[in-house]
């Protein structure tokens, strides 16, 4: 079975290195992902989000439009995500002063 | 982090770089806006300052920086920033996390939204901030056993933390 990893392996990394070659280029507006109606002919995010985020939102940076206010209940549930962790750590690391041992 | 490991040398460049760790963190944080960053890097970066402290002239004596009890609350106040932004334009009548809602009396909608970002990155900064540094004063915990010495300074740090 041992022989048979590498083969195996070349010939995943050969099928995801055909899949990279087939990629369309960044940023090219004919793209699948960019066009702005999908093939079904439903509106697009992403040409929406490129268009419009400046006039929305005043905001040079795309992607903190994209983060901040189109998307931002996910970054609620980010900040929760994180917020949650330091709670847990608090809860089960945290020593609580020794209180008295009874008598 | 015992007081034993401190050395003079260590402790001076890390009192000489963390201002300036701390000013490039606002200002990641503030320029989001216009440049890769915002409160999650941001964030990262107060808490980088804040642990380089810790490391260097030991937990005792950075507690002036940033109190241990600071932690948790920071990030709860950072969460609830967030949280009651959102809430706050559901209560104007708009939808929750529209920003839009946030200044009911006219303008520019777009700079209003722009403004809502700022505020919520500025919260999603202070919980990363707070919560990474709660978390490394939950796993170092107190010194057992600690020194005489450093039980005086804790005496000294509790009251001046009291006032």
């Amino acid at each position: 079975l041992k022989r048979l990893t590498l083969p195996v392996l070349i010939a995943f990394a050969a099928i995801l290195l055909y899949g990279v070659s087939v990629l369309p280029n960044r940023g090219d507006p004919t793209s699948p992902s960019n066009r702005p109606t999908s093939e079904a002919g439903s509106p697009n995010a992403a040409a929406y989000y490129i268009e419009q985020a400046y006039r929305d939102a005043h905001t040079p940076n795309m992607v903190t439009v994209v983060l901040a206010d189109y998307r931002g209940f996910d970054t609620l549930g980010e900040t929760i995500v994180v917020f949650t962790a330091g709670l847990a750590c608090y809860l089960i690391l945290r020593r609580r002063p020794r209180s008295e041992p009874p008598a | 982090v015992r007081r034993h490991y401190e050395d003079i040398i260590v402790g001076m460049s890390a009192r000489l770089v963390v201002p300036f760790i701390q000013i490039y963190a606002l200002y990641v944080i503030f320029h989001g806006h216009y440049s890769p960053g915002g409160g999650f890097q941001g964030g990262a970066l107060l808490a980088a300052s804040f642990l380089l402290m810790r490391l260097a002239i030991g937990t005792e004596v950075s507690q002036y920086h940033f109190h241990r009890s600071w932690g948790t609350r920071g990030s709860s106040l950072g969460a609830l920033i967030f949280l009651s932004t959102g809430l706050l334009a559901l209560l104007l009548g708009s939808h929750y996390l529209d920003y839009a809602a946030l200044w009911p009396w006219g303008g520019a909608t777009a700079d209003v939204r722009s403004y809502g970002i700022l505020i919520i990155e500025v919260g999603v900064a202070l919980a990363v901030a707070c919560t990474l540094v709660a978390i490394f004063d939950d796993l170092v915990g107190d010194e057992e056993e600690p020194d005489e010495e450093i039980e005086t300074g804790r005496h000294v740090l509790r009251e001046s933390s009291d006032a």
